[in-house]
């Protein structure tokens, strides 16, 4: 019995901290999904329904915005398509309040705010710059990984212990420090505000070194000796024993790298500035200046910008969420 | 033969150590040295010591950007810790449902900050604002929320009657609306590596101490608290590391670090100085006084950990 309420208790409790973690999200989309007005009048909050009065001025119907009525009469705005107020009446127009009908559309869900928000500044653009840059990223980090872990987990050379140790105390030394004198430094190289400066600079990865170091190293031995045996090349044994016993943390890394990629925003943000070149992230920081009081189009913009990372997360959760605990506790 | 063999592992490292060398070591080395020089938009101008540093110490600006780091620290970092070590306990206690509730947390994780810093201004908006809504419905006064300066202590006192001094104030409620923004940002991830570090914490403890009588809350306290220690120190590390370098959410919710520069944190200082000022020299100095804290911090954990060790 009193396991039963234990029990009880701990579910009341996730779902209280789930529903605080998740909130954001629900609010973010039914916002995306309503008409401004709706939003600034503040009275339906997580499911979008629409109100509106409207006008029957003989056989045409207007969307108004009711201001007041007095007695008989009631005094409005006349709106035009887009929504603003029509310059073709008076702005305070006076008709019989008979005329003015409350029309309540519920639940209505404005999907084109996501087609607006997406035609008001190129995101074709930022998302093909980001996918561009992410793949290219993270194709370049494999590389250099995989042949930086290989040299550390499985061959002798002089000087490892002290590389080694270069690599780790580099790890450990945050990007603002050294931003600025990358940012002289890529000015020199002439690559600000060239794809150069946002994918050549993350083509290597120390922490995925590590991931792939220890596992390289947890291959047992046998089966080198064997391939030595055999006549296998350093290489040989790269490509034809590890490589293929190592799919599960090439995968981890690689969702690392494209999360990383896709969400990086202060480098970007800093290393170009044509709007031909701007990434995801930095494409919605300058929308959020743009828009900042069309809410719901911002909501939307930003629900399409982390859907793709939200997608790739729901598909693989178990893993990505497995993959974060395993590599967060090596140490 | 011989000679190849030699210089191949050489070569696998190459890449990589090529890149390092030029985007991570030198950039790293010249901050030291830019920091020392008068640096206008590209090209160093003359070498003047210790000026920048001295220029920083006397910027009232750069002092309350500092002050508004650390409490930005001391809020976060304890709140990541306790509240992910919570919903760990409680995870590691169901089986039902738990991978949707790791899910449902993780997600704010993966999540790009710039997106739903968006959201979370939006939320915090004196109109129409979710945070607003809510208070409303439990029947509290609206706040300002991201426009507010006034500190929260100040707030609280003044909701009872009391009025305190400034000083006393604490963060502004607007640095406190980022504050609450970061720690949920992190919360998944934090509760992630606690929940796989219960469970490497062997049964068997438990099982005796519940022969032993010890209640639930005492185990809690004596055997899972400091077997857990090591993951506390990591997740410790990992989020004062992180929150040290808070910049998008300042970008994205506040206008240059306002009201009256109370959500302005060091790293926005840098970007504002080297970026919008031009001034790179001086903002260089300011984020080797950055790098100087954060090693500080991390050795100091290191110290500690190797005395708390279990």
């Amino acid at each position: 019995m009193r396991n039963t309420l234990t029990t009880t208790l701990i579910y009341l409790f996730l779902i209280i901290f789930g529903f605080t973690m998740i909130v954001p999200f629900i609010w973010m989309l039914s916002t995306s999904l309503m008409t401004q007005n709706e939003f600034n009048k503040n009275d339906s909050i997580f499911i979008p329904k629409e109100e509106y009065h409207v006008w029957k001025d003989g056989g045409t119907e207007h969307k108004v915005v009711l201001v007041e009525t007095k007695g008989q009469r009631a005094v409005i705005h006349v709106l035009d398509a887009e929504g603003q107020i029509s310059k073709e009446y008076e702005e305070y127009k006076e008709v019989p309040a008979k005329e003015v009908k409350l029309i309540r559309k519920k639940p209505s869900f404005h999907f084109e705010n996501y087609v607006k928000a997406f035609n008001k500044v190129p995101f074709a653009t930022y998302f093909a710059n980001t996918i561009f840059v992410s793949i290219v990223t993270l194709a370049g980090v494999l590389v250099t990984s995989v042949l930086a872990a290989y040299a550390f987990a499985r061959l002798d050379f002089k000087g490892k212990d002290f590389i080694f140790y270069l690599f780790l105390s580099m790890m450990m030394v945050p990007e603002p420090i050294y931003i600025i004198s990358s940012y002289i430094m890529l000015d020199k190289f002439n690559w600000l505000d060239t794809y150069n400066a946002l994918i050549i600079p993350w083509c290597v990865n120390i922490f995925t070194i590590f991931l792939f170091r220890q596992h390289f190293k947890s291959l047992p031995q046998e089966l080198f000796d064997a391939a030595s045996i055999d006549g296998c090349s350093t290489f040989g044994m790269l490509t034809r024993i590890i490589l293929p016993l190592s799919k599960g943390v090439i995968a981890t890394a690689a969702v690392f790298s494209l999360i990383g990629s896709w969400n990086s925003f202060m480098w970007p943000l800093v290393m170009t500035d044509r709007p031909e070149l701007r990434v995801l992230q930095v494409g919605l920081s300058y929308f959020n200046q743009e828009a900042s009081t069309q809410t719901t189009l911002l909501m939307a913009a930003s629900t399409f910008s982390i859907l793709p990372i939200l997608i790739i997360f729901f598909i693989a959760q178990k893993q990505i969420i497995a993959s974060y605990a395993k590599a967060g506790l090596k140490d | 033969m011989k000679t190849k063999r030699k210089i191949e592992p050489y070569l696998y490292l190459l890449p990589a150590l090529l890149l390092l060398l030029l985007f991570r070591f030198i950039p790293i080395i010249m901050s030291f040295v830019i920091s020392f020089f008068k640096f206008g938009v590209t090209d160093f101008g003359e070498f003047q010591g210790f000026a920048n540093y001295s220029r920083l110490f006397a910027d009232k600006e750069f002092w309350q950007s500092m002050m508004n780091t650390l409490w930005l620290v001391l809020i976060a970092v304890p709140a990541s810790i306790v509240l992910p070590l919570i919903f760990a306990q409680l995870l590691n206690q169901i089986k039902w449902l738990s991978g949707f509730f790791r899910t449902i947390y993780f997600m704010p994780f993966v999540t790009s900050l710039v997106a739903v810093s968006i959201v979370w201004k939006i939320i915090f908006s004196e109109q129409a604002g979710l945070a607003n809504t809510i208070l409303q419905w439990l029947g509290m006064k609206p706040q300002l929320w991201l426009a507010e300066p006034r500190g929260i202590f100040t707030l609280l006192f003044e909701s009872m009657g009391v009025t305190i001094p400034a000083w006393m104030g604490g963060p502004s409620l607007a640095l406190f609306s980022i504050i609450i923004m970061t720690v949920w940002k992190g919360l998944g991830y934090n509760t992630i590596i606690y929940l796989s570090g219960l469970q490497n914490i062997s049964k068997a403890y438990y099982e005796a101490a519940s022969i032993d009588g010890a209640g639930k809350l005492r185990q809690f306290f004596k055997i899972t608290v400091p077997l857990i220690s090591p993951t506390t120190f990591y997740v410790l590390l990992m989020t004062t590391i992180v929150s040290f370098q808070t910049f998008a959410q300042i970008y994205m919710m506040t206008d240059k670090g306002g009201p009256l520069g109370t959500t302005k944190l060091i790293v926005y200082y840098i970007y504002e100085k080297g970026f919008d000022k031009l001034d790179m020299g001086y903002a260089s100095a300011a984020a080797i006084i950055l790098f100087i804290v954060i090693l500080g911090l991390t050795l100091l954990q290191r110290r500690l950990e190797s005395k708390v060790n279990y």
